[in-house]
């Protein structure tokens, strides 16, 4: 079937302006490919997650073939593909691998589900659940991360207030970007 | 001289938030060590790390001048590419060097490009540091304003780059060629090897990549000369080690070490012994790629050659009777990694551990070879229901898992292959016991 031709998205200004500047830091490159994962995670940050239309938007604004954003967006973990959590919510990603295993990242991730009501890979407006693999902060294992936030030494005991300090002060990931 | 427990290179400005700074690096003498290396010639340069043994702290150890010396004369464009992607369960020290040392990393960074004649250089930093990533964006952009980096830099008509790229979850890309495809906006799919990077990397040109520590250890070179750094190690690698060791012991940490010190002194000694009063039951030594060693082979250093050739850590086996082969007849017993260092005590369950282990490789294969994306998924399969034990193990399961991984090991386009297969037998010889009773248990 024939898409609408005439696409809705645009990136703001400020974003326009950071892509513009990416492009120039790759002046050994034949094409604009590798600001794509930049690219992409602007497009995540203005619109909520990656539509058909925002990955177009990357498509078009790097003139690249909608097939190859499409591939490269497929490809990471922290790409979402479908709505869910809003720009201004928390990315809550719980380690369970071996270091956090160890101390009791299972039970801690089982709080999270339980206290937000989320299943592990679901979110709501306000929190993303997220299983996660290592994320570098073995030493404080079982522990969390929430965009720039670390969550150390964690216990189910802990996960109240964990999300209650979420409440008043979200981290939200596309701040980062 | 040997390190002695204390000696702090890269680790040494842990904790003092001004040092994070430029004008608080500088107060403590950054970027000296950037001057006197753009007095030196490449060439030398390149020479002293030679002379110093550096090894590469990414995972395979390898010795980093030689990799250097790889990289055509003739070259017209090279690129130096940093590997922040730490994401080897059990590894969190890169991490932390990014937080508290971003202007020891730049540092590193502009002596080795210079070193390597590399103009446009990258930092590859992981997706999911965001922390890191804000804190290193301001360190490239304060050194951009003060002259460290530019078209000119310093005033020595040096031009020198350094662009932070940012990943977007995927543990693959920490594999250098998936590197090299994910910086240049692909998926992070690793590439055939020949040609390696340093010959043809990243948009066709020679590129090294060496990982955060491996580079942030090279002022340190410069400055007291590659002899002295060697003298610092043990046997063929030289300097310090950074360990981080996390699980069951009483103090879990990021540790910079002696190469020479044993897996029990850290234990013991810098980590307080293990929890709640229990014994050890298996270590892994450096991120979980690596065998795991058991509580009779504590006594060996943590040094890249050791973990790797004393005998005092048993080969791992395929079968019963029959050593795992890495060619040419030498047997895998297990090697240093990442520094990633996993303490399990005397109650760990260890079949579910090594369940955990695969479901990570299970998740994270590119897919791109069958014997990986199938293999993994397999390894996680069986190794999961071992572990639910009783009504789910099923007779032959421990030999089926043994061939699995042993169809994987060798056959792959990157070691992601080798780092799921090799655990995974390392953990049946070495805890064979542990996995039998899940299985007898139903047969009872
Ligand atoms: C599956 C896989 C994952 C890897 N992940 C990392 C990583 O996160 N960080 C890293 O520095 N090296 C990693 N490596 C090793 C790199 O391929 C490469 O050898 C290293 O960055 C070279 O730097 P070095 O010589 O300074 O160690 C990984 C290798 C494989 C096979
Ligand atoms: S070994 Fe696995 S991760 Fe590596 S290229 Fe093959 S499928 Fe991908
Ligand atoms: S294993 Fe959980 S942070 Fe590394």
């Amino acid at each position: 079937m024939f898409r609408n031709v005439l696409m809705s998205l645009e990136f703001s200004a400020e974003a326009q302006k950071k892509i513009a500047a990416l492009c120039e830091r790759y002046p050994d490159s034949a094409t604009k490919q590798p600001v794509v994962l930049a690219a992409l995670h602007l497009a995540q940050k203005e619109h909520g997650y990656l539509s058909d239309d925002a990955m177009r938007l990357v498509a078009k604004t790097l003139d690249l073939p909608y097939a190859h954003v499409y591939g490269v967006a497929t490809f990471y973990t922290m790409f979402r593909l479908k709505a869910g959590i809003q720009p201004t919510g928390s990315t809550i990603r719980m380690c369970t691998n071996i270091s956090c295993m160890l101390r009791g990242g299972y039970e801690v991730l089982e709080a999270f589900e339980n206290k937000l009501g989320l299943k592990r890979g679901e979110s709501n407006g306000k929190f993303q659940l997220v299983e996660e693999e290592c994320i570098a902060a073995c030493e404080f294992a079982p522990c969390a991360l929430v965009g720039t936030k670390y969550f150390h030494d964690l216990t189910p005991e802990k996960v109240g207030e964990v999300i209650a300090e979420l409440e008043r002060d979200p981290h939200p990931e596309a701040e980062v970007v | 001289m040997p390190a002695a427990i204390g000696t702090k290179l890269v680790t040494k400005r842990f904790g003092d938030e001004r040092a994070r700074t430029i004008a608080g690096y500088e107060a403590t003498g950054g970027y000296a060590m950037l001057k006197k290396a753009l007095a030196m010639k490449p060439d030398d340069i390149t020479a002293e790390v030679k002379a110093s043994n550096l090894r590469g702290r990414g995972g395979a150890g390898f010795a980093t001048g030689v990799k250097w010396g790889f990289v055509p004369k003739d070259a017209k464009q090279v690129h130096l590419v940093c590997n922040a992607d730490e994401s080897e369960p059990g590894t969190c020290k890169d991490r932390l060097l990014v937080y508290w040392d971003p202007h020891l990393l730049i540092e590193g960074m502009i002596i080795s490009a210079h070193a390597l004649r590399a103009v446009h250089n990258y930092i590859y930093i992981r997706g999911e540091m965001m922390r890191e990533y804000v804190v290193l964006a301001k360190a490239v952009e304060d050194a951009y304003a003060k002259g460290y980096l530019g078209k000119n830099i310093l005033g020595t008509g040096i031009e020198c780059h350094i662009t932070v790229h940012r990943g977007a979850g995927a543990y693959i890309c920490g594999e250098e060629t998936a590197l090299l495809n994910s910086l240049e906006g692909l998926r992070g799919q690793p590439r055939l090897k020949p040609p390696f990077p340093a010959v043809k990397g990243l948009f066709g040109n020679p590129t090294i990549v060496n990982n955060v520590e491996t580079l942030m250890n090279v002022p340190f070179i410069v400055d007291k000369g590659g002899a002295w750094f060697n003298e610092l190690g043990m046997g063929r690698s030289g300097g310090t080690r950074i360990v981080c060791v996390s699980g069951h012991v009483n103090k879990q940490g990021v540790f910079e070490l002696p190469m020479g010190i044993t897996f029990r002194q850290i234990i013991d000694d810098v980590c307080g012994g293990v929890w709640k009063g229990r014994k050890v039951k298996a270590v892994i030594p450096g991120g979980v790629s690596m065998p795991p060693l058991d509580e009779h082979e504590l006594d060996v250093p943590c040094e890249f050659d050791a973990l790797m050739t004393d005998e005092r850590i048993k080969p791992v086996m395929v079968r019963p009777g029959q050593q795992f082969d890495l060619g040419g007849g030498r047997a895998l017993r297990s090697m240093a990694g990442s520094g990633g260092i996993v303490v399990m005590d005397d109650q760990t369950d260890i079949p579910k551990a090594t369940w955990r282990i695969m479901k990570f490789f299970a998740h994270e294969s590119c897919g791109q070879c069958t014997p990986c994306r199938e293999g993994t998924g397999w390894l996680e399969k069986v190794s999961r229901r071992v572990a639910a034990g009783q009504d789910h193990a099923k007779e032959g399961d421990l030999e089926l898992l043994a061939s699995i991984a042993h169809g994987i090991a060798g056959n792959t386009i990157c070691a992601l292959g080798d780092a799921a297969a090799w655990p995974m037998l390392g953990f049946l010889t070495k805890f064979r016991g542990d996995f039998e009773l899940k299985i007898r248990r139903k047969a009872a």
